[in-house]
Parts: C-alpha cells; structure tokens; sequence
C-alpha cells in the first residue's frame, strides 16, 4: 500500500523532475512535429522493447535520454503513478501517455489523517476523472489515496470504462453506499473493490446486492460503517470462484462469518467481522464450530479483522496459524497471556500488527517464534501522552534479537532508551523503515534521562538501507546532524516536536540527497532552515510544516526563487491575530502551476 | 496553538505523580473529551460524546478543570494515530467500561456460587439487597441488616487486586467497583477479624 514497499521492488516517482523538461518536452509528444521514416521504425523496435519495462524509475530514466525514447516510452507506459495529483495538469498527463490502464492518484498530504489539514482543502477526484474518461476508455485499475471522490463520480467511473477490473480506495472521503453501488451495479468485470481506511458516508444503500461481476477476486469493506445484505453477500461469495480475499466489517458475526468462509474454502486473505459472541444475530457459535471452518480453510494466508474480540474464540484460527504470512490483531484488546498461545504456532509469520496491550512480554513471544518477522507495527490502545504504556525499550530489544530479518517496524510506547534503539540498529541491517513513536512530547532516554540523539543516530549509521524514517522524543540539532549525515538513501522523514534550531533542518535538508518527502510539526525550525534547502525542492514530492517558526516573508521568498514550486499557506481560521506568522505550510514541485481549485483558507503565494 | 515551547523533560512524569485531583482516588480515569476532528468518521464521536455525557457531571468537572493547564490539554493529531483506528479504540475502550462487570460470589453452606455484573448497581446498598435476594433461600438471617447493636449473622467480603479479603462498604462504591475480584459471604463469627461494621 505505501511506497516504502514498492521503493524495496525498485518503484519511484512518477514524473522525474528535470527543469530541463519543460522547455524542451513541453506537450510531450502532441506538440512536436513527427519524426522522420527511419526515427520512427526505430521508435516501433524501442516500444516493443521498453513494453516490458515496469519499474517506474527505469522508465523514468529510459524517457530522459532524448525525445525519441521519451515519446517511446510514453506509448507504452500501461501503470501510471501521480504521487501528487496537483503535480501536473490531468490533461498534460493524459496527453503524455495515451494508453494507460492501470493509474495510481494520491492527493492530500499524510499529514491530513492527523486532522492538521482543515475540510475542503481539496484533492478532488472529479478534474481527473473527466480526463480520463475521453482520454482513457480501456482503463482498468484505478487506486486512489487521500482524495475526495463523490458517489456520482463513482457513478461516472462505472459507467464509463467497460473492462474497468480493479478499484482500491484507500484514506479517501466524499462518498457512500450509493457510489458502492453503483461500482456493484455496472462494473461488469470487477474484480477487486478494496476499501481501505475510507470515510464512508453511511447512506443505507443495500449495495451488495447489486453486484454484477462473476469474476471477484478482492472484496475488502471493513471501513464501511453500515449492515450489509448478509443473504446477498453469501449469495455473491458463492458465486464468486476467483475470490482470494474478503474482509468484511463489524456486522458480521462469528455465525455470518462461518458461512461465508463455508462457501469461500479457497480465500487466502481472511478479515474477519465481530469475532465474539456480542449481538449480530447469525445464531451462537461453537468455537468447535468455528475452528472447523478454520481446518477447511487451508488456503488462508492472511488474517485480519478480529473485532470485539472474545478471546475465547481465537483457539479457532490454530488450524491456519502455521501457514498465516500476516496477522492483523491491531483491533483486539488482548494480553500477552491471550496472544502466547496462538503466537507460538505462527512460525511462518511475516507481518504482524498488534496492539500494545500485549505488552513486552507479548512481544517477546513473538521474537521466541517468528523468525522471519518482516513487519511489526504496535499499536497503543490508549493514545494519550500519559497513558500507562505497556510496550518499552524491552520489547524493542527482545524483536530486535528474534526478528533478525525485520524490514520496516511502526512502535508506539511511552517509554524508550537510546541502547534499545542502538540495539535494533545493530541487530535488524534489513530495515527499510524506522518509525518510533515515544509518545509523550520532548520525553529523554528514560533510564540516562539524555535525548534520544544517539540511538536515531545510530539506526541512520548502521541500518543502510534505511528509506523511510520518522522520530520522536527528546531530539536536538546533533540527531539531525546524523541523519543527515549517514541518512543518504533515505527518502521520506518524519519530524516531531523535535530538534533546537535552524541548523537541524539545515542539516537534513543539505545532507540527505534522496530526501523526496519531509513532515515536520511543532519544531523550532524558521524561514532560515526552509530557505537552506532551495537546492534541493525540486527534487523532493513534497515539504509540510505545521506549527514551526515559519513567517510570510521565508515562505514568499522561497515562491520567488522557485517558481515551479506552489507554496500554499493554510489558516486554520480566516482572522489572524499574526499575518506574519505562517502556522501550516504545503509546498510541493508542479508543472501545473497554481491550483484553480483552492479554497478561502489557502492562499498560495 | 501549544508544542513550539519546550520544557523540562521530567516533568510530565511528575505532573501526575502530584497531582490534584478533585476525583476519588481509584476511579478510573474518564475518557478525554475527543479534541476537534473536522472530518474523522461522525458516527463514532458522536457516540463518544453521548456516552461521555451518560457519565457522572462531578467527574466530567474534575476531568476539565485538570485539563485546563497547558501541559495536559489535548495537541491535535498527536499521537499519529489515523481517526478511523483511534475512532475503533475509542468505541473498544467504552465497549469495555459499559460491558458487564462479573464477578463470582459464594455463601459459606451454600451449594453453589452465583455470578453478578456489579455495574447495575448504583451503590452498597442495591447490592446488599441484591445479594439477600439471591441467597435468601441459604441465609438464616438477614444481610442487609443495617443495625449498629447487632452482629450481622452473615458478613458480605471481597477479594481485592492484591488478593486480600476486605470487608464490603468501607472504600468508595468507585474504587470498591475498580479492586473487586470476588466476594464471598461469611459467617459472622469468622467476619470478627475484619474490622468494623459499616
């Protein structure tokens, strides 16, 4: 889902930037003249070459070698990836690469899952859309990630693109049941409706039973709010024979979920509804019942879901735990007495999500068992800043020694020590991504009562591969000072209420080359830290800083050196007590210009 | 809006170490109130928010007076937790305070215990009664009886977190409802040990 996965299978942005290509490319292939008889056979050999190409960053750098590659290769670009849809125009992309199947939108910056980007910011749906519609009629695969998409533009999209196969809505708003329905309804060929993480307005449509496809391979709803059609859904489950995963959502209970996985034995991704004996209907179930249908399905790879969780119920996953690559425990409110058993028969394990409440004595059950652990994400369940915290610098320790082939850990806890942070940095060289999250503000080691400069320090000096990045805790100007250092190939940065001047971000923004996205709240970074990066902005998909030391007069200066660069200042309320200051900033690379679509409280300079 | 200004790394730990709270000691800690979340799914605060308000107003009051000072008030977005998961952990964490709250009780000569969810009763008094009701069928003599002259024939005890038996009625309802694990009733001549009789 996130683009630290497709970075480990050589992915990349989608429109390498080169101010060179504006004046050279502009209008891609529509605007020049055509090339001559023998450049032209020598483009039809180069297509059926690059045809095979799919990695993002070869085909960026094939379409950079001269005009013929260029044009070459935009014939024959069948995936497209936007990672910032108001990065370019829809109808300068749709001009570009005229055959397209497969494109990958994203709009708003992560920042707006934390609700710091206000309602209506934008990243509307609809501008695309009505390019791709003429542009595009074979379109197949559309995902869309953190923008705004309406029922009737659901509704236009299904009705428009007849071989249209995939659908993955993932972190978006705007739309509901009625949009579902109409995907149901007139995608005749869908095959994947993965629904990730939306806001789906809950409209009481009864969409399930309006799917028209005999082909489903992926139905993933847990984030819709409302009862589906329980009949109708069995009755699509039944006749869906390619279907490989469904994860339904929380009105499901055990004895829906039995009969659904009675008709669908051959589902290798599982997301189970309500998994206690909490209302629902669907009669009682015997947990022999349940671990039954457990035993039929042997195919089962990848279990999610577990809601309202009664624990006496998980005995039934064992038949499945040791063929089970992923495990997703993250909604269940479980001890590490509850996990032991299940965790042991899980050898195979490469993902893992789970909630802190299972503590470090949780987790070194699982460092004891699983391997070839390759993502660990740890959830708090209560996420307050003085929460009790079960999950330490111990666990931590304890993964690092079991799970030597970890490649990415997310690990909230209250209390950390910069030897445990040291400790995985030594033990876990595969780490792609290092995301801790002390949460409590500024707090130190808990044991020296130091910040927490050396053990980030030493996760950027040891762990090589390192690309993404995010830190919390107590953090001076010298953890900057070696991120920027040792951090060379990294390429996404999380900043906290973290670091003590300028000279932190200066340190970043001059020492880490592949740097493409960099967050920072609450930081005392001004305009002196944002202009030492000026180099280098047109190389990065983004910047946001929010509640830093920013003023109107760094940020227009910036816009005046860099005039590809949009700059948008976002106010949280209309009247300000102090112009100068600058509370949100989002500027981001664009061969588009300033957005048309830009509301009251953004004003881009 | 709070977080540019820094201070002393330790003093959040000590913050709450002394501070003064107008709640009973041993209430559990009441939700903080939701901060602003424009567009996080409505449904789930909403529900929040009239659970909240289910709650006992003096609570509430001493929750808003301790979240008055900076250190304490709510930072938008912080921890990083997504609305949609920290909207679930929210709806997980009522869903464990409003679920029933059993614990087993035995009667000495009693063939049998009884189970009883300690959440539906307001106070000591409804779970005296309660508890008569149940076993009256066992007792000779009252429990409820609240007469100061007397010895109770029968005296109501708990088992608390720390695996001592403490006689019922002395500690707030709150905290009684937050250490209980068991209870038992005894005879009133083994009950002699367990200090005065409310």
């Amino acid at each position: 889902m996130s683009e630290d996965e497709e970075d480990e299978r050589g992915g990349g942005e989608g429109k390498r930037w080169s101010p060179d290509l504006i004046g050279g490319r502009e209008g891609g292939s529509g605007g020049a003249d055509p090339p001559p008889l023998s450049d032209q056979v020598l483009e039809n050999v180069l297509e059926n070459v690059l045809q095979f190409l799919d990695s993002r960053r070869d085909r960026n750098a094939a379409s950079l070698v001269c005009r013929s590659w260029c044009r070459a290769e935009a014939q024959t670009r069948r995936d497209l990836f936007i990672g910032n849809c108001y990065a370019v125009s829809p109808a300068r992309a749709v001009e570009r690469f005229r055959r397209v199947r497969a494109l990958v939108l994203k709009g708003k910056p992560r920042f707006a899952d934390f609700s710091l980007v206000p309602p209506r910011w934008g990243a509307g749906f609809y501008p695309w859309l009505a390019a791709l519609v003429p542009a595009y009629p074979w379109l197949e695969r559309l995902c869309l990630k953190r923008m705004f998409v309406s029922d009737d533009d659901l509704s236009l999209l299904a009705k428009s693109f007849p071989s249209f196969r995939d659908l993955t809505l993932i972190c978006c708003e705007g739309f509901g049941t009625a949009g579902l329905a109409a995907i149901a309804e007139h995608c005749r060929h869908l095959r994947v409706l993965d629904l990730i993480e939306n806001d789906v307005e809950e409209e009481m449509v009864d969409w399930v039973s309006r799917f028209s496809t005999t082909s489903l391979e992926s139905l993933v709803f847990d984030c819709v709010g409302c009862a589906v059609n329980l009949d109708a859904l069995e009755a699509l489950v039944a006749r869906s024979p390619s279907l490989r995963r469904l994860r339904v959502n929380q009105h499901i209970s055990v004895g829906h979920l039995r009969r659904l996985m009675a008709r669908a034995p051959q589902l290798t991704h599982l997301g189970t509804g309500s998994f206690g004996d909490g209302g629902g209907g669907g009669g009682e179930v015997e947990v022999a019942d349940l671990r039954a249908a457990f035993a039929a399905s042997m195919s089962l790879e990848c279990l999610s879901g577990f809601r309202d969780l009664a624990s006496e119920y998980l005995p039934a996953i064992y038949p499945v735990c040791a063929n089970l690559t992923s495990l997703n425990l993250s909604f269940a409110d479980i001890t590490a007495e509850q996990l032991r058993p299940v965790i042991i028969r899980c050898h195979n394990l490469q993902t893992f999500w789970v909630l802190d409440t299972v503590g470090d004595e949780g987790l070194l059950a699982v460092a004891a068992t699983c391997k070839d652990l390759r993502e660990l994400r740890v959830f708090p369940l209560d996420a307050s800043e003085d929460s009790e915290g079960s999950v330490s610098d111990v666990g931590l320790v304890a993964i690092s020694q079991g799970c030597r082939n970890l490649r990415s850990i997310l690990y909230f806890c209250q209390r950390m020590t910069n030897a445990a942070v040291a400790t995985m940095s030594e033990n876990c060289q595969e780490l792609f991504v290092f995301r801790l999250c002390i949460m409590g503000r500024h707090r130190p080691d808990h044991l020296t009562r130091e910040p927490m400069d050396e053990g980030f320090g030493a996760i950027v000096m040891n762990c090589k591969k390192l690309t993404r990045l995010a830190v919390s805790g107590l953090l001076t100007d010298k953890a900057f000072g070696y991120i920027g250092k040792y951090g060379k190939l990294l390429r996404t940065l999380s900043v906290a209420f973290a670091g003590n001047s300028d000279l932190a971000l200066r340190y970043v923004l001059e020492g880490c080359p592949k740097l493409q996205k960099l967050e920072i709240r609450d930081s005392p970074f001004g305009d002196a830290g944002l202009l030492s990066g000026i180099h280098h902005y047109y190389n990065m998909r983004f910047l946001w800083m929010n509640s830093c030391k920013l003023s109107i007069r760094g940020c227009k200066e910036v816009a005046r050196r860099l005039p590809h660069l949009v700059v948008e200042v976002i106010r949280d309320k209309l009247e300000e007590d102090d112009v100068e200051a600058v509370e949100k900033l989002y500027m981001y690379r664009s061969l588009a210009g300033r957005r048309d679509d830009a509301p009251p409280f953004v004003e881009i300079l | 809006m709070e977080g540019g200004g820094s201070y002393e790394s330790g003093d959040l730990d000590n913050l709450k170490a002394t501070e003064l709270r107008l709640g009973l000691p041993g209430t559990d800690e009441p939700e903080k109130l939701p901060s602003m979340l424009p567009r996080s799914s409505k449904r789930a605060i909403l529900e929040a928010n009239e659970s909240q308000s289910k709650r006992n107003p003096s609570e509430i009051k001493s929750l808003e007076e301790d979240q008055k000072p900076a250190a304490k008030a709510q930072i938008v977005g912080w921890p990083p937790i997504r609305s949609y998961r920290k909207n679930s952990y929210q709806a997980m964490k009522m869903e464990a305070e409003t679920t029933g709250m059993y614990v087993k009780v035995s009667m000495d000569g009693a063939p049998y215990l009884r189970k009883i969810d300690l959440k539906v009763y307001e106070g000591y008094k409804e779970l005296r009664e309660a508890l008569e009701d149940m076993f009256k069928c066992f007792s000779l003599g009252e429990i409820s009886r609240m007469d100061e002259s007397n010895v109770h024939e029968y005296a109501i005890t708990y088992e608390d977190k720390d695996g001592d038996w403490m006689l019922v009625g002395d500690v707030p309802w709150e905290m009684f409802l937050s250490s209980c694990k068991r209870m038992r009733i005894m005879k009133g001549s083994e009950a002699k040990g367990l200090g005065s009789i409310p």
